[in-house]
């Protein structure tokens, strides 16, 4: 039940916020994440949490580069808004993106508070 | 003859020999589409095309993009669920522009592995697969340059080193 009514606060909230890195970690804060942390996001981003993929493995340590397909070797645009502003733009987007990747790296759904802190490492990277 | 007749006859050779090239152009264009895929969808390239190649339709029979559609949460390993709306749309235009299973051949759902991929491919050394800059053979592009806009004819192949 709890999750279904974060899910349903998350839904309310995002589209206000809609269109920027800020707009998107403000809607995070407002459903429940209320100390974010970079360092925090960089551990979830860079660990493999006991499976054989971390974010890293595609969008590599360095979120400012380009990436690479863990198994197609298709190339990734950066994921760091500072290098590419279209990263984090589109709240459909980057809840499809955290639903499957989360899913791919941590055998789960992430929760707001580790999107918020994964999105504040990515905006701190310049 | 008359110099009526040998101007008829002139015109008459013209549009004969231009109508037979053009019919042996059109033949050729049509042989060659069996290496271009022209079918195309926003989404389908958008939301396929993110991860892999926008694989072309007619590449796996009807029910082969049927089975993908119907586990894309466990998409070869890895989760590539969409949204109700996408999914539908896509999975349309699969079915639509679907290859034959008799061409195709239909026991598997990895493209790589259908009995046509091996014999385009069986040229290709097996350690061509394994180099850095094709990385897998799901890598089409790799040496398939035009391979995004559904151009996989001979004459745009260069294998990396």
């Amino acid at each position: 039940m709890r999750s279904i009514g974060l899910a349903l606060g998350l839904l309310a909230v995002v589209p206000a916020f809609a269109g920027t890195p800020n707009g998107i970690l403000e809607g995070y804060r407002a459903a429940g994440a209320a100390t974010v942390s970079a360092p925090r996001g960089e551990q979830l981003f860079t660990s493999r949490h006991g499976s054989d993929w971390s974010c890293s493995s595609c969008h590599t340590g360095n979120p400012l580069a380009r990436g690479r397909h863990a198994t197609t070797g298709k190339d990734i645009a950066p994921l760091a808004p500072a290098a590419n502003a279209e990263r984090f733009t589109d709240p459909a987007r980057v809840e499809k993106w955290f639903r499957r990747n989360c899913n791919d790296v941590l055998g789960r759904a992430c929760s707001v508070q580790e999107k918020a802190d994964v999105l504040a490492y990515l905006m701190s990277l310049r | 003859m008359t110099n009526s007749h040998r101007r008829l006859a002139f015109d008459l050779t013209v549009w004969a020999v231009s109508l037979c090239a053009g019919i042996v152009l059109i033949a050729h264009e049509a042989m060659a589409d069996g290496h271009r895929y022209r079918a195309d969808n926003a989404r389908w390239k958008a939301e396929c095309g993110s991860c892999h190649l926008a694989y072309p339709p007619q590449l796996l029979p009807a029910p082969a993009w049927r089975s993908i559609m119907a586990g894309l949460d466990k998409h070869f390993g890895t989760d590539a669920s969409l949204d109700p709306a996408a999914a539908a749309e896509i999975g349309t235009f699969l079915q639509n522009n679907a290859g034959s299973s008799r061409r195709v051949g239909a026991q598997s759902l990895r493209i790589t592995e259908t009995a046509w991929f091996r014999h385009e491919h069986d040229e290709v050394p097996g350690a061509a697969w394994q180099r850095p800059s094709i990385k897998s053979a799901a890598n089409c592009a790799a040496c398939h340059r035009t391979a995004e806009e559904g151009d996989f004819r001979e004459r745009n192949i260069r294998i990396p080193r």
